[in-house]
């Protein structure tokens, strides 16, 4: 299916950056009139998917973080979020919830379990040492006629 | 970018969290909210969410973190006005909060 609209962002796996992506695709998205609340899981989700590159994939080093946002016919939104960092050796366990790598004082574990609770669909693909994508789908809610 | 202010009562103390609490913004606000706990060791740590527009599992971290830290001086800690963007994610982590909702968001 093709994309009826589409945007890629590059930028660096900087704390300060979580802010502007989920900004950047809320700014994006703004045309496509989404509710509040879908607007606010998405942000969320995409906040939860840039942290985890922020603080796992480049546990000791700034690196690149892709996002790529696309609005499909039937308003399904897609969000890929790419690093080339150190990868998720076992996917499935680090989707549980409560599991975490990070400091357990201040991380609580839970960024794949609200992406998983705020969008209809996450998708995690990972190698060791190559890096990881998650991919983020929600359908917007269908625009009101007034 | 977020911020706290701080305020007190006999032996709560009040922390008024506004902005948009991310994994960026909590380390400052964590560094704060130790400070005010270490130099004031309230018996309770009311953290208002009420100025809060956004926030992820970061927030979550931050909430169970201090509450550690509270319940280690003797204390604890109680969330109160959380908007409701906030309260999907603090339901999620099954973190009570109070009935009155916050912020300005519908």
């Amino acid at each position: 299916m093709k994309a009826e609209n589409s945007a890629r962002i590059q930028f660096d796996s900087l704390s300060v950056n979580e802010g502007f992506a989920r900004g950047a695709v809320a700014a994006f998205l703004a045309r496509y009139d989404p509710t509040v609340p879908q607007l606010a899981d998405i942000k969320t989700a995409v906040s939860e998917a840039v942290t985890n590159c922020i603080v796992h994939a480049y546990p000791d080093r700034v690196g690149p973080i892709t996002m790529t946002v696309a609005v499909y016919p039937g308003r399904l939104v897609r969000i890929t979020v790419t690093d080339k960092g150190v990868g998720i050796p076992d996917v499935r366990r680090a989707m549980e919830p409560l599991y975490t790598t990070g400091d357990p004082e201040e991380r609580s574990g839970l960024g794949f379990a609200v992406m998983q609770s705020f969008m209809d669909g996450v998708r995690v693909a990972s190698r060791p040492a190559r890096g990881t994508r998650v991919t983020l789908t929600k359908r917007l809610a269908a625009k009101e006629d007034t | 970018m977020a911020n706290v202010s701080f305020s007190a009562a006999g032996d709560t103390l009040y922390a008024y969290l506004a902005g948009e609490i991310d994994h960026d913004a909590a380390q400052s606000l964590r560094l704060a909210l130790d400070d005010a706990l270490a130099s004031r060791s309230p018996r309770t740590l009311v953290l208002d969410f009420g100025g809060v527009g956004f926030m992820d599992s970061s927030g979550v971290g931050l909430i169970l973190g201090r509450q550690r830290r509270a319940q280690a001086l003797g204390g604890g800690i109680r969330v109160q006005h959380a908007p409701r963007q906030l309260r999907r994610v603090l339901d999620l982590a099954r973190i009570p909060y109070g009935s009155e909702e916050g912020g300005t968001n519908p």
